[in-house]
């Protein structure tokens, strides 16, 4: 690790600010994606903004039927939320499945989409409920926040504030999980309700996407049969040693026909 | 031995482990102390044209950079390979020099090319990034199936990248009974590269002492003594009389710790260049992952003949062993004689013939790890076993059961150099597959197959060489030390006992194990046995743990120790008792007059040994023995493994539906111990089955690193074991006892690649079995059924 500026700001725009201040400034959540690589001198950022000390980006909130999660909440908070177990229970389980017990207690949200890491968990299920990503600046739908391998809409200086969720008629999701990592090889989530019917994949491609196919498929019948036959074409998808993507475009089609099965209301 | 001593007695040393009052050797900081990291190379083959260190030197907290060059300057030796094999054409292997920086050439990822030495850690590091190596890269290679075929030359010394030629057994005999058999079953196997991952990381603090010309090096040793004689006697060319190795908590080793490294020889130089400042070294995760010896990595054919009534004629295998760059300290030992000489089994096979290509490849080092050449010779066993069941349509039992070497023939001497000394297979056999419910197997499967699952069943009849090992045997096949054990036992005045082992606890238990051998011994509380390890400063002399030897051999050094306490007893309390020493018994804790009620407890003996005012002329003060173990033969531990998975076709994942394991370790003295390594050792087994592989891309570049590609198993992909024992004391060695740190690893990957083959009906697989590879499989079922 290289040495670097450490800084807490307490606000929103304090943090901006600093952002703005320092050229190579880097944001910190829960850094299980920035502290390894920093590390192993990947990467150097000259200061560190850490968001732990804004009280307002934490914490589990329901506002206008939405669920409205706070970008340095931790994976574990959601998982164990009340609130998220009754109303997106899909979504509970996704926090609850990610990395191991000291990644869910560090790890948050806000972390996890602004990396974008194309085996991430939380893109699924953003894109698949439809939700909303609220930035300092604006309000970005999930569909358009994921942009490619590592790499979202936010701009310079733009810090993720919350995310809220639409709570759907039903929600499911199914990961295959890589052995070594734990993180998805193929992760589908599917849902149903106020944004119709979504079939969301993580792992699987350089970005999460979503499958319209399928979609069609279960908007007319909300069942796994609906799915049989329905493929993806394995030419873009992700090949390494885990998993080819041949692999990986078969066990699409089996992660989302078992998410619909795992689907409750 | 009286069963007395035998006891599930927690483990002593746990109050410090798990209150995090361990004392690692990174937990050691020395005053003045200096930290180095090492420059490493990017490449997998290439000649270091020039090492430039000018701007390193200059950066903040530098002290010093060194080079091969600076080393050759200095005269220190080559890392030694401490066992020399000699080839079929009667000549001795091919021993390329291995500095502990290079000179040259740099020939794997992770080679070792200068070191920084700066005031911090952080400093070295960031100096370290400075150091420019001009490189002129050459052409790679890590395969070793490819390493004989025009692959690149690594080492002028070893011609086409060859360290030995060798073979073991009658290949005239195997020939001849291949000629008459009724059937011959083959099979191809690869037996996959495993890096050990220790949880603790080595790490090494040197510190030479300018007033005495004293050094010492704290270091993350299985065998310090051993360690000590290698860095003296052929590396760094030092009196073993000047060098104090302590090698205190170890988490881990898994053979990883037994060996001679650069970095550990490197700090303990330096520090003498240094006059004397401490130097400090502990390797990250990632340099773990490159240069820690890695193991396994074998390419095999194998061939069995049988009759028609399903006993074996012959068997006879054809192995190329990949030994990585150099030579690590023991690494042509175990793909030859830890290796070939296991290959008759449990079976009465009468001829066996064994061929083995060691070569060099652009990879880390290979030596042994966990079991060290009996996992590989296990593994051709029983997978071939198997198959022949299956070619002949025979149950895997039965055919077993029919060439099994049998109680009343035991001593037997195998084809291929070994007298196995005891055992009870056909038992253990027998208690594992009514553990499993084998019979109703058929049941279980349809049951399976009723949920669109694909169950398989797979056992594994293991033994192992252990007790390693008898000096004069291993001497004259090349063993360039003896493989004795010594120990001291020490009354203390108050009557505590101080037992001083050469013997190396790294997470076997042993402060607790051999505490209760000797307070059975002595008829006295075990919280009054205090064990010390690890300190060459401390301890007499010592080969070390490794090959599952610390209680066979160890601890029958511990109890000849005791034993001399006793009778020097004996002579002290038919002093006070007014009798003739002959007649003096000692039962447990009291000296007693034969016949009669007049005793004295072992602990006034103490007091009177060192307080001796009424005293035996002519006898020492003092209680304090040592004695020195050298077994009289290998010990046998063996058993049987059974595993039953369950496939699911549609993703390729593998679930272990249930694990027996029966094993007969002779005498065992904590069972909770004992189960617990049988426990880690088949979870490390599993991991190679499954999930683990070391994988070097065609470039020589390491693509498993980290953890995020090499896959270490965890708690949810293990099955709860059950686990059942035979005891059939090993008749040799004065504990009964044979030996169980490495049996889960051994016995572990043939029975589970045997169920998956079971549950897919082809051999066709290699591991780990990985959830694609059984897919492609499954699929591959599923659309045949259905046409």
């Amino acid at each position: 690790m290289y040495g670097f500026e450490y800084h807490k700001p307490s606000s929103l725009d304090e943090a901006a600010k600093l952002l703005a201040d320092n050229e190579e400034a880097s944001l910190i959540a829960g850094g299980h994606t920035l502290l390894p690589t920093m590390k192993q001198r990947l990467a150097a950022p000259s200061a560190i903004v850490d968001l732990g000390g804004i009280a307002d980006l934490k914490g589990i909130r329901e506002e206008g039927g939405n669920i409205v999660v706070g970008a340095i909440t931790t994976h574990d908070a959601v998982a164990g939320s009340d609130v998220v177990q009754a109303k997106i229970p899909a979504m509970a389980r996704l926090a609850g499945g990610i990395g191991d017990p000291q990644v869910r207690n560090r790890g948050t949200i806000g972390g996890s989409i602004a990396n974008n890491d194309p085996a991430a968990d939380y893109p699924a299920g953003l894109v698949g409920l439809g939700a909303i990503v609220r930035t300092n600046k604006r309000e970005i739908p999930a569909d358009d926040f994921f942009v490619a391998l590592f790499e979202t809409a936010l701009e310079e200086g733009e810090i993720v504030k919350e995310v809220s969720f639409p709570v759907p008629e039903k929600a499911g999701y199914a990961k295959f999980h890589n052995p070594a990592s734990r993180y998805a090889i193929v992760g589908v989530f599917v849902s149903r309700g106020p944004q119709g019917v979504r079939v969301a994949v993580t792992g699987a491609g350089p970005c999460v996407f979503r499958v319209k196919e399928m979609e069609d498929a279960l908007s007319g019948n909300w069942s796994a049969d609906a799915l049989k036959g329905i493929t993806v074409p394995e030419d873009e998808l992700n090949a390494d040693l885990h998993a080819s993507a041949e692999y990986r475009a078969h066990l699409v089609g089996v992660m989302a026909r078992r998410a619909v099965q795992a689907a409750t209301a | 031995m009286p069963d007395s001593g035998v006891s599930r007695v927690l483990r002593k040393e746990d109050q410090r482990f798990l209150t995090g009052r361990g004392h690692y050797t990174d937990d050691l900081n020395r005053p003045g102390q200096l930290h180095a990291v090492f420059v490493r190379s990017e490449m997998a083959h290439a000649t270091v044209k020039s090492v430039s260190t000018d701007a390193a030197k200059q950066a903040p907290g530098v002290v010093a950079v060194f080079t091969g060059q600076d080393m050759a300057d200095d005269g220190v030796g080559s890392l030694p390979c401490g066992w020399v094999v000699t080839d079929k054409h009667g000549e001795a292997h091919k021993a390329p020099p291995h500095f502990p920086l290079v000179r040259d050439k740099v020939r794997y990822v992770g080679d070792h090319v200068a070191v920084v030495i700066a005031e911090t850690r952080a400093q070295a590091a960031d100096a370290a990034e400075l150091v420019e190596v001009d490189y002129e890269g050459l052409d790679a290679n890590a395969d070793p199936a490819k390493a004989l075929e025009g692959a690149p030359q690594i080492h002028d010394e070893a011609p086409g990248n060859l360290c030995f030629d060798w073979e073991l057994g009658d290949k005239a005999a195997v020939d001849e009974a291949f000629s008459k058999a009724h059937h011959v079953s083959r099979l191809e196997l690869r037996n996959n590269r495993l890096i050990p991952n220790a949880l603790e990381p080595r790490a090494a603090i040197g510190e030479y002492d300018p007033g005495t010309d004293e050094y010492t090096l704290y270091s993350t040793s299985q065998n310090p003594h051993l360690l000590r004689l290698i860095l003296c006697a052929f590396v760094l060319n030092l009196p073993e009389h000047k060098v104090r190795i302590v090698a205190p908590d170890v988490g881990g080793g898994f053979g990883s710790k037994i060996y001679c490294y650069a970095e550990e020889t490197v700090c303990t130089w330096a520090s003498k260049k240094l006059n004397g400042k401490p130097v400090k070294w502990t390797a990250e995760r990632s340099e773990s992952f490159s240069s820690d010896a890695h193991g396994r990595d074998h390419v095999t054919h194998a061939e069995l003949a049988l009759d028609e009534n399903g006993k074996f004629l012959a068997l006879k295998v054809d192995t190329i062993a990949n030994l990585g760059a150099y030579l690590s300290s023991f690494a042509t030992a175990v793909p030859t004689y830890l290796y070939g000489t296991l290959l008759a089994g449990q079976y009465k096979t009468p001829a066996v013939h064994c061929n083995v290509r060691a070569v060099f490849t652009n990879t880390a080092p290979v030596d042994a790890y966990r079991g060290a050449g009996r996992p590989e010779a296990t593994y051709v066993v029983e997978r071939m076993v198997e198959r022949a069941a299956r070619d002949m349509n025979m149950d895997p039992a039965e055919i077993r059961r029919r060439n099994f070497v049998q109680p009343d023939e035991f001593p037997y001497q195998t084809p291929v150099a070994l007298t196995y000394d005891s055992g009870q297979y056909e038992k253990a056999l027998d208690e594992a597959l009514a553990m499993i419910d084998y019979k109703n197997f058929g049941q279980r499967r349809q049951e399976s197959e009723r949920n669109g699952k694909l169950r398989g069943i797979g056992l594994s009849a293991y033994i192992e060489a252990c007790g390693i090992a008898p000096s004069q045997v291993v001497g004259a096949l090349g063993a360039g030390v003896g493989l004795w054990e010594s120990a001291q036992v020490r009354f203390n005045a108050t009557g505590s006992i101080s037992v001083f082992t050469g013997s190396h606890s790294h997470g076997q238990g042993h402060e607790t194990t051999f505490a209760q051998l000797v307070a059975d011994r002595f008829g006295v509380p075990v919280e009054n046995v205090d064990v010390v390890h690890g300190d060459t400063g401390r301890i007499p002399m010592g080969m070390g743990t490794y090959g599952s030897r610390s209680l066979a051999v160890g601890g029958s050094a511990i109890v000849r120790a005791c034993d001399k306490v006793i009778e020097k007893g004996k002579k002290i309390a038919a002093h006070l008792l007014e009798a003739s020493v002959d007649d003096i018994e000692f039962d447990s804790g009291n000296f007693r007059v034969a016949g009669t009620d007049k005793q004295k407890s072992i602990g006034e003996i103490a007091f009177t040994a060192y307080v001796p005012h009424n005293y035996p002329e002519g006898v020492e003060p003092g209680l304090d023995e040592t004695a020195f173990y050298d077994p009289a033969n290998f010990t046998y531990p063996a058993g049987v493994h059974i595993a039953e998975v369950e496939i699911d076709p549609e993703t390729g994942t593998t679930r272990i539906a249930d694990w027996v394991a029966v094993d007969d370790f002779g005498k065992v003295i904590n069972p909770m111990i004992v189960e617990g390594q049988v426990h880690g050792g088949i979870a490390q087994g599993i991991g190679q089955a499954l999930l683990e592989e070391g994988v070097y891309d065609e470039a020589g570049q390491l693509v498993t690193g980290s953890y995020q590609d090499y896959c270490m198993p965890r708690a949810d992909d293990l099955p709860s074991y059950r686990v059942g024992m035979i005891e059939t004391p090993c008749p040799h060695n004065p504990v009964g006892a044979k030996g169980c740190g490495e049996a889960g690893a051994i016995a572990a990957p043939p029975a589970l690649m045997n169920a998956i083959t079971d549950a897919l009906g082809t051999e066709e697989i290699s591991m780990p079995a990985t959830r694609e590879k059984v897919w492609r499989i499954a699929r591959g079922r599923l659309a045949q059924a259905a046409e």
